[in-house]
C-alpha cells in the first residue's frame, strides 16, 4: 500500500509514525513551513488523515483534501473532527475506544487519591525538608466519599467500578437513564453536584457539554467538593473553576486537561489543593502501542475494502 | 451556716470531677494528637503525664504511678520488661496504633497484662494510600504536575509514558487487614493479586508464596502491608529487590525497618529497581536524600493512617477499651496473642 498517501496531523507517537512509513506514503503535516506550502504539494494525493487531540480534521483540511477518504484518529475523543462535513462527504471516521478506557479510568482514580489524600503535596512536604519541623495535618478519608461521574459511557463506567472498590456510592449525571446500573440517577447536573463529594467529569465533548461544569455546578459542589476533570478542558468554565479555587468556593481539583493545552492557568501553580497533569490520560506504553495498531488496522481494512474495526461514521 | 440547694449541687459535682477521683491512665510520651485527647476526655481520666515531670521515669513511675492499671502508649515509646517492672499494678494497655512491635506482648502475657489497638480502624485509610502510591508512580502523577508546575509543558512538550497498571502482577506481602484491603481495590483495576504471609490464607483465592524472593520474582509491584517483628526486620533485602528486578517497583506503607533502606536506596540510584512509593522509613523523620533528587519516587511522612475520620474514631475507640477495662468489661479491640 505504499503508493496511498497518508497524513499524519502531529508527532503524536513515534511507534505510529514508523508502522505508517512503513506500510504508506507517510506526509508529515508539521514538517511544512506553511499551510499553503503543504496543501501546494500535497492536496490531491491524500487519501487518509490520522489526526489526534490536538489536530484532527476540521472543515478547511477536509475541504483542501479532495481525494480524502478515511480519518482514522489516534483518540476516542471526536471533538477535533468535524463530523458532519464527514458524513456529508462520504469519508470513514474511526477512533481508539476501549483500549484506552482503563489507562483514563486509572488517571481519574489517581487524580481523586492525590486530591483528597494529598499525595503530591506530601511529597512536596518532604524533599522541602518540612517533615523534621513537624508532622503533616490530618487528611481526609477517601474510602466511602460520594463519588458523582458526569457522563456513564465506557470510562464513566470504568471510573465507577474502580470507586465502588473503596466502598465509595456511585450516582451519576447522562443523556439518558442507565437502568441496567445499580447507581443512583440524577436527571439534572446540579442534583448531582449538590449529592456528591467528588464529581468527575467524563462525558465526550460536545455542543452540549461544553462548559457543562459552570459557576453554578461549581457552587452546588461547594467548598468541601472536588472536581475531576478527565474528559476535555472545555467542559469546564476554566476561568471560573480558577477563581473559585482561589476564593476557596471549590474545596479542590484533580484536572488532565485544560482548555488551552498546553497552556495552563498559572495562578494554580502555587495551590496545595490542586493536581495538575499534561494530558496524560492514556499515556501509557502498552495502550499507546494498541491505539496505533487500531490505527493502522482502520486503515487497512478501509483500503482493503473489509469492514471497519472501529468506524464512527 | 446558711447555705442554698445551688451551692450543694455545685458543691458535689465539684467534687465528682476531682482529677484524684478518676481512673488514672499513664502517658509515658504523647501519642499524636494528644492535647486534643487530653482535654476531650480530662473529665473522664487522669492523665499521669511522665514527659512533664523533672523527675526520671523510674523515680517518676515508682512515686506517682505505682498503683496505675493502665497505659495509653506510643509507638514511639518501647515499653519495655523495666517499665512492667516498676508498674505492678498494670492491666491494661491500649495503643493508637494497629502495629504493637514497641510492646513486650510476651511480658503482657505473662503478666496477664492485656492490649488493645487500633485493629483494623484504619486498614482503608493505609490501602487507600497504598493504591494512590502505586497509581502516582506507574503514572507519575507527582512528576507530572511537578512538570506543569514549572511551566515545562508548553516549553518542553509532551510527557514521557507511564505504565498501564492493568495486567500488572501486584505481590502483597503480609495479607492482613490492610493486605486485604489494597488486594480488593487493586483487583478492581485489573491487577493480579499474589502474595506472601507468614501462613497461608485458606479463604482467599490469590497465589501463596512462602518465600518473599519468589514473591518478587513474580511480581511487577510489591506492596508492603505486613507488621513489624523479629521475622519481618529487614526482610525486604538486596536479594529480594534484585528479584523485583529493573522495571520493578516498591510500595511500603508497613514499618521503614522491614525494608533495608540504604540497599533500597542504592538500588533505585543504580536504577536496579524501577521505583519507590514509601510512607514510611528507617528513621522517621529523617528520609535519605538521595531520594529527593529521582522523579521514579513517591515520598509521604507516614500519613497512610492519618484522616480526620479515622483520628476521631480511634480516639473514641481508646476511650471505649479503658473504659471497658475499668469496668471489668472485655475490650473492645483487644489484641490476640497467637
Amino acid at each position: 500500500m505504499d503508493s496511498i498517501t497518508v497524513l499524519m496531523t502531529s508527532p503524536m507517537s513515534d511507534y505510529l509514525e514508523t508502522q505508517l512509513r512503513d506500510r504508506f506514503n507517510l506526509v508529515k503535516l508539521w514538517t511544512y513551513s506553511s499551510k499553503t506550502d503543504f496543501f501546494k504539494h500535497n492536496s490531491h494525493s491524500i487519501r487518509a488523515v490520522v489526526g489526534n487531540t490536538k489536530i484532527g480534521a476540521d472543515a478547511e483540511l477536509i475541504d483542501s483534501l479532495p481525494e480524502l477518504e478515511i480519518v482514522s484518529s489516534y483518540s476516542v475523543g471526536l471533538d477535533k473532527i468535524d463530523l458532519r462535513k464527514c458524513q456529508e462527504k462520504g469519508i470513514r471516521v474511526t477512533n481508539t475506544p476501549d483500549v484506552l478506557t482503563d489507562d483514563v479510568a486509572d488517571v481519574a482514580m489517581g487524580l481523586m487519591l492525590a486530591v483528597t489524600r494529598r499525595v503530591c503535596e506530601c511529597d512536596r512536604f518532604v524533599r522541602r525538608g518540612l517533615w523534621p519541623k513537624g508532622n503533616f495535618r490530618l487528611t481526609n478519608k477517601f474510602s466511602g466519599m460520594q463519588v458523582g461521574i458526569v457522563g456513564l459511557d465506557r470510562i464513566g463506567s470504568a471510573i465507577a467500578k474502580r470507586a465502588e472498590a473503596f466502598g465509595c456510592p456511585i450516582s451519576y449525571y447522562s443523556r439518558s437513564e442507565k437502568p441496567e446500573t445499580n447507581y443512583k440517577y440524577f436527571s439534572n447536573i446540579i442534583d448531582l453536584a449538590v449529592n456528591c463529594q467528588i464529581l468527575v467529569v467524563a462525558c465526550a465533548l460536545t455542543k452540549e457539554t461544553h462548559h457543562i461544569i459552570n459557576r453554578e455546578v461549581i457552587d452546588a459542589l461547594g467548598p468541601e467538593g472536588i472536581l475531576i476533570n478527565i474528559g476535555r478542558g472545555s467542559h469546564i468554565d476554566e476561568p471560573e473553576l480558577v477563581s473559585a479555587l482561589l476564593e476557596g468556593r471549590l474545596g479542590g481539583a484533580g484536572l488532565d486537561v485544560f482548555e488551552n493545552e498546553p497552556e495552563v492557568p498559572e495562578q494554580l501553580f502555587g495551590l496545595e489543593n490542586v493536581v495538575l497533569m499534561p494530558h496524560v490520560g492514556s499515556d501509557t506504553v502498552e495502550t499507546a502501542d494498541a491505539m496505533a495498531d487500531l490505527v493502522i488496522k482502520n486503515l487497512e481494512a478501509h483500503f482493503l475494502k473489509k469492514p471497519l474495526l472501529t468506524p464512527v461514521v | 451556716m446558711a447555705h442554698n440547694d445551688g451551692d450543694d449541687v455545685h458543691a458535689h459535682a465539684h467534687l465528682h470531677h476531682q482529677p484524684q477521683d478518676l481512673p488514672q491512665v499513664l502517658v509515658i510520651r504523647p501519642p499524636l494528637s494528644f492535647s486534643n485527647f487530653q482535654s476531650q476526655y480530662s473529665h473522664k481520666f487522669q492523665f499521669l503525664k511522665a514527659w512533664e515531670s523533672p523527675l526520671p521515669l523510674d523515680q517518676f513511675l515508682t512515686t506517682h504511678a505505682n498503683s496505675v492499671q493502665a497505659m495509653l502508649s506510643t509507638v514511639s515509646y518501647p515499653v519495655t520488661a523495666c517499665v512492667h517492672c516498676l508498674l505492678p499494678s498494670l492491666r491494661l494497655i491500649v495503643t493508637p496504633s494497629a502495629g504493637l512491635n514497641h510492646i513486650d506482648l510476651d511480658e503482657c502475657r505473662s503478666r496477664g497484662i492485656r492490649v488493645a489497638n487500633a485493629g483494623n480502624l484504619n486498614s482503608e485509610d493505609v490501602a487507600d494510600v497504598a493504591v494512590g502510591l502505586l497509581i502516582d508512580l506507574l503514572r507519575k502523577i507527582s512528576a507530572a504536575d511537578r512538570y506543569v508546575r514549572q511551566g515545562l509543558w508548553a516549553s518542553t512538550g509532551d510527557y514521557p509514558l507511564g505504565s498501564k497498571l492493568g495486567g500488572k502482577r501486584v505481590g502483597i506481602v503480609g495479607l492482613g487487614s490492610i493486605g486485604l484491603e489494597v488486594a480488593k481495590r487493586l483487583e478492581a483495576f485489573g491487577c493480579i493479586i499474589l502474595y506472601n504471609s507468614r501462613k497461608e490464607k485458606p479463604f482467599v483465592s490469590y497465589p501463596f508464596y512462602s518465600n518473599v524472593v519468589e514473591l518478587a520474582a513474580n511480581s511487577d509491584a510489591l506492596v508492603i502491608c505486613c507488621e513489624l517483628n523479629d521475622q519481618t526486620r529487614h526482610m525486604i533485602n538486596k536479594e529480594v529487590m534484585l528479584a523485583l528486578g529493573k522495571k520493578g517497583v516498591l510500595i511500603n506503607v508497613g514499618r521503614g525497618v522491614i525494608l533495608d533502606e540504604k540497599v533500597m536506596v542504592w538500588c533505585l540510584v543504580q536504577g536496579e529497581i524501577g521505583g519507590a512509593g514509601l510512607d514510611v522509613f528507617e528513621n522517621e523523620p529523617d528520609v535519605p536524600k538521595e531520594l529527593f533528587a529521582l522523579d521514579n519516587v513517591v515520598l509521604s511522612p507516614h500519613q497512610a493512617s492519618l484522616t480526620s475520620e479515622s483520628s476521631k474514631a480511634l480516639c473514641e475507640l481508646l476511650v471505649a477499651n479503658l473504659e471497658a477495662s475499668f469496668s471489668n468489661k472485655p475490650l473492645i479491640s483487644p489484641v490476640m496473642n497467637d
